[in-house]
């Protein structure tokens, strides 16, 4: 099971690019195939100077097939990208403006830390004492400069990851590539460095593009996040735009956790779940349609045993959308309680949700008894049924 | 999200533009390509041509018109082939010859005479037919005139065929077929002796707790360092006519089968006993907790448990030790006395008989067991699987009294076996005069009063071992970075990957003539290199290049793939990431090359063999030639001067491993 969200994205408060920066790097009909496979599929997209993009998708998904095209290291089938103006669709990777952090790192192993940030700098005509006074700058940067005379693998996996990150920005590229950079580490440090990528990107400013397969790393870390499944975008947005306001059951459920219930959508914006109708949100969808609803755990409010006796944790804003539901198995995961719920008016389906320590304990939600949920009108989305 | 297409718009895929360091790649891979196709595809392509060559006089291509004896009035043409019919003066078979053949046309004239005043015509008519005037080529149809001082000096020349005729009369004689047999037979008797030996030798030094482990795995490896024709002459020491344990064969002979069986054992051991110390020295301790803990029997396990996983390193030992017997010349040459085997064949067909289209023949046939074995080999490798995840718990054995005890006896028996081949050896190179004049004395190594190229031949030997060592690490290297390192080209790398393994199955018999017949041939435009020592550098790098070429890619296959784009990105020239990451990293491997190549410079005799001149001798030859000359206490004496420098070079070797890696390595 994926990691489950414990809070939803915070608004967008950090400093985001402006949404009218112009474009930085520009993709359009990218295809790639190897034989008969097709790894992209007619991908287009753009990012804007100075943004911080995150390719998310399952492994398969085409996300490093895409990034190794605009590395000039795997050279798409057809399409072009054009970076700052130029087009690079077809130069090879050495004359093409980027840095790149590998999953493995690729450190020279006979190098020292200092003579791996340099190797970028050496042989460009600058003068020595210039690019010393680089590389102290950049393990200052990276908070590694009594590690200067190490060997890498004298370092640990998240010092080694800083010292590839630092031999990447030392040339200053106007793209910084990260290719799964953090999924080598111990968890722990895994939060501690996607915190540190991420103020570093922002002080130096870079266009950056990170792969990962970790929605939580991509929720937390990037401006706008591309969605991949199968070779194509399914969605690119904000985190929260991502996670709120999902465009395909795909991305609906690759981010977060998701009920996910078959539904036919009803005349006055309702849908017809089991035996009784919700309210939603049907813009889109002709009164007769069937379609997939989707509610996340997180999503589903608790009101205790009686809405009416005082107890709930407050007013349902849709009364039509609260049912009376029996708890039947509840799982503690640390900060919440993960619940399953079954209601007559879902017939046999279990509902999942997911309630805080507080809300149990106040409202003594247990295995057995009985509770009634909102399943808030706003928060239960609807797909178009896959065939 | 946009509306995915649903199949690719057509047209033409996009191509990268090359990056200066792509050609730069590319230029490299071609140059040490077509080395290897210069050094081994084309010498070997011309040698089978050459094993499919027929030669026939063609008698109805030539004319001849015969004048009165005032010189004119000529008669009417007539070809030779009319001449004969009417004759009878050359019988059938004797029109088939080879490549040297010759034929006077005087034959033809039972009444000619020299100083007649009769004047001949002759004209070739045929494609292809030849005469020679003296030492003079003609060809034609226009009429030649000739008198008949001229005339005697004629012969005929045969034409150029293709067809199986050589392969019929290989196997039609008895003696030649026979060595088939005998060479099967040989390698069949020894892979099982040696692979036996092998595996009990590397089974105690992986699962037993005996002591002085470190020593054995030295004194195993012991065989590597001299040339196959030392053994053989141990055993003439040991076993010979005036042996010293002559008696103990109970009256049958040392020269044939036995010595060559006892031999093989002795130049393959170390091979084998490598690869399946190999294959053992990767046990994963949990196999046999999980079997002790089901209660298997001792016996059991070592089916299902330790063979099993040794399966691999055992069929590839069988077929190297298999190879190296089948192909090996120095050793039945030495000890075989009568009994055929085909690389010896080889030799007397083409030194002996000068008859290179037989020596091509049994050339080919002896490419066939070691293509087959070679392949075979490949394909088992290629199935093989990674015993040993990275969650697997080295073996450690426990001390058990009787069996440590058992294994030290039966490694005691093994190493004063090869250490008592040695030792004899150095005795018979110390002695006057084996065995009735025992004094010690250094007269033996007096070559220079022998045949054989005497001391020259010793310093042309370092010159060749140290050239290859460098020039052949260098190529190996260079070309193994290519097929590694080197993206797209995808085709032209497995070619060049093909070409590479390729030495390996080529005996180096086989590659010695092939090379014969390449470049001694006056049209060929490397024909300057024949007979110098560069002949003999390329020849020796390319019979070891496979060894060398895998483990260049070994070590070249743990570097981190992403070096070069992380190069690449930071602008930085594949050269410079070369020669600052990937040499430095791969020292100790090339290295390794270099030692591995110098060694068996030193110990080669098989291509060279061919291919020396008088400036050029080598010392494994001169220990052949002295040998063959009945010196055979001077060719010990030579045969243990190649192993003080095989010691030698090793102990150097370390040296600068250590040195270097010191320097170097540092970070490891």
């Amino acid at each position: 099971m994926r990691h489950a969200l414990s809070v939803e994205p915070a608004p967008p408060t950090r400093p985001q690019p402006a949404e009218t920066a112009p474009a930085y790097l520009d993709v359009s009909g990218l295809w790639k195939s190897y034989g008969d496979f097709v790894a992209l599929r007619d991908i287009s997209l753009s990012i804007r100077k100075g943004e911080f993009v995150c390719f998310l998708g399952p492994s398969g998904c085409g996300k490093t097939t895409l990034l190794r095209a605009i590395a000039g290291l795997d050279l798409q089938s057809r399409g072009a990208i054009v970076q700052g103006g130029r087009d690079i669709s077809t130069l090879p990777a050495a004359r093409r403006d980027y840095g790149i952090v590998f999953q493995s790192y690729a450190l020279f192993p006979n190098l020292t830390i200092e003579q791996n940030i340099a190797f970028g700098l050496e042989n460009t005509g600058r003068p020595r004492a210039e690019i010393a006074a680089r590389v102290a700058e950049l393990l200052d940067l990276v908070g590694l400069a009594a590690q200067a005379k190490k060997y890498p693998a004298q370092l640990s996996g998240g010092q080694q990851q800083r010292i590839a990150l630092a031999r990447a920005i030392a040339i200053s590229p106007g793209l910084l590539l990260l290719d799964e950079p953090l999924s080598a580490l111990d968890a722990k440090v895994r939060v501690h460095l996607r915190h540190e990528i991420k103020a570093l990107q922002r002080k130096l400013g870079v266009t950056t593009i990170m792969v990962t397969h970790d929605q939580e790393e991509a929720l937390a870390m990037a401006d706008r996040i591309v969605v991949m499944n199968h070779g194509v975008i399914e969605q690119v947005g904000t985190p929260t735009e991502i996670y709120r306001h999902p465009k395909t059951l795909f991305v609906a459920d690759f981010i977060g956790e998701t009920n996910q219930f078959p539904a036919r959508v009803t005349e006055g914006g309702a849908v017809e779940i089991g035996h009784s109708a919700f309210l939603c949100q049907t813009d889109g969808f002709a009164a007769g349609a069937t379609a997939t609803a989707v509610v996340r755990p997180v999503d589903i409010i608790p009101h205790g045993a009686d809405l009416h006796a005082g107890m709930a944790a407050e007013k349902p804003t849709t009364p039509q959308n609260v049912i009376d539901a029996q708890v039947v198995e509840m799982e503690f995961l640390g900060m919440f309680w993960r619940t399953r719920l079954t209601a007559p008016r879902f017939g046999d389906r279990v509902l999942v949700a997911d309630f805080s320590v507080n809300a149990v304990r106040r409202l003594r939600i247990e295995i057995g008894g009985a509770i009634q949920v909102e399943i808030p009108q706003e928060r239960l989305l609807l797909f178009p049924r896959s065939a | 999200m946009t509306l995915a297409l649903d199949s690719m718009p057509l047209g033409k895929p996009l191509r990268q533009e090359a990056s200066r360091d792509d050609l730069v790649k590319r230029g490299f891979m071609v140059v040490i390509g077509l080395y290897l196709i210069v050094a081994l595809g084309a010498p070997l392509f011309v040698m089978l041509s050459k094993s499919l060559s027929t030669y026939r006089f063609d008698l109805t291509a030539f004319e001849f018109q015969v004048s009165d004896d005032t010189g004119g009035n000529w008669s009417a043409p007539v070809t030779a082939a009319d001449l004969n019919a009417r004759l009878n003066a050359v019988a059938d078979v004797d029109l088939t010859t080879n490549s040297d053949g010759r034929l006077a046309v005087t034959k033809f004239f039972p009444d000619f005479k020299f100083r007649s005043p009769v004047h001949y015509r002759l004209r070739a008519t045929g494609e292809g037919a030849s005469y020679l005037v003296g030492t003079q080529l003609q060809k034609g149809s226009d009429w030649q005139d000739y008198d008949s001082g001229t005339f005697r000096r004629i012969v005929l020349r045969p034409s150029r065929g293709l067809g199986l005729e050589n392969f019929k009369s290989y196997f039609s004689t008895p003696a030649l077929a026979r060595s088939i047999y005998n060479s099967i037979l040989m390698a069949s008797i020894s892979t099982v002796i040696t692979v036996a030996v092998a595996f009990a030798l590397a089974y105690a030094l992986t699962r037993s707790r005996m002591p002085l482990k470190g020593l054995f795995r030295g004194v195993l490896t012991v065989p590597i360092l001299v040339p196959s024709l030392l053994p053989g002459i141990a055993l003439v020491y040991l076993f010979g006519n005036q042996g010293i344990f002559q008696l103990w064969l109970l009256g049958h002979s040392i020269y044939g089968p036995i010595g060559i069986v006892i031999g093989s054992v002795f130049f393959t051991l170390p091979h084998a006993f490598l690869i399946i110390l190999t294959a053992l020295s990767v046990a994963d301790a949990r196999h046999y907790e999980a079997a002790a803990s089901l209660k298997s029997s001792a016996w059991r396990t070592f089916r299902t448990v330790t063979v099993p996983g040794a399966r691999y390193g055992l069929v590839s030992a069988a077929f190297v030790v298999f190879t190296l017997v089948i192909t090996d010349f120095g050793l039945p040459k030495v000890i075989g006395g009568q009994y055929g085997m085909l690389a010896v064949d080889i030799y007397k067909q083409v030194i002996g008989q000068q008859n290179f289209e037989m020596g091509a023949v049994v050339s080919v046939i002896l490419l066939v067991p070691a293509v087959l074995a070679f392949w075979v080999d490949r394909r088992m490798q290629k199935r093989q699987v990674a015993l040993l995840s990275a969650r697997a718990v080295p073996y450690a054995p426990k001390p058990n009294r009787r069996f440590d005890a058992l294994c030290f006896a039966f490694c005691c028996l093994v190493a004063v076996f090869i250490l008592g081949m040695i030792a004899m050896c150095q005795l018979a190179a110390l002695v006057k005069f084996w065995p009735y004049d025992m004094t010690l004395t250094t007269r033996n190594f007096a070559f220079d009063l022998m045949d054989g190229g005497g001391w020259a031949a010793y310093s042309n030997s370092i010159k060749l071992a140290l050239l290859t060592a460098l020039f052949g690490s260098l190529v190996v290297f260079a070309g193994a970075y290519m097929v590694e390192k080197a993206d797209g080209f995808r085709t032209g790398r497995s070619i060049f990957h093909f070409l590479a393994m390729m030495p390996m199955a080529v005996p180096g018999m086989v590659l010695g003539l092939a090379y014969i017949f390449f470049f001694n041939n006056p049209a060929n435009p490397l024909h300057s290199i024949y007979g110098t020592m560069t002949i003999l550098v390329v020849c020796t790098v390319t019979h070891f290049y496979t060894v060398a070429h895998l483990t260049a890619l070994t070590a070249l296959k743990q570097m981190d793939p992403e070096f070069e784009s992380v190069a690449a990105s930071l602008k930085q020239p594949f050269h410079r990431l070369f020669f600052r990451v990937t040499v430095p990293v791969c020292l100790p491997a090339i290295l390794n090359i270099a030692i591995y190549l110098f060694v068996n410079a030193m110990t080669t005799v098989s291509a060279v063999v061919f291919l020396y001149s008088t400036e050029t001798k080598l010392a494994s030859v001169a220990v052949l030639n002295m040998d063959d000359a009945g010196d055979i206490a001077p060719a010990a004496a030579m045969g243990m001067m190649i192993f003080y420098t095989n010691v030698a070079a090793k102990l150097i070797h370390a040296l600068i491993a250590r040195g270097l890696l010191a320097r170097t390595q540092a970070w490891r």
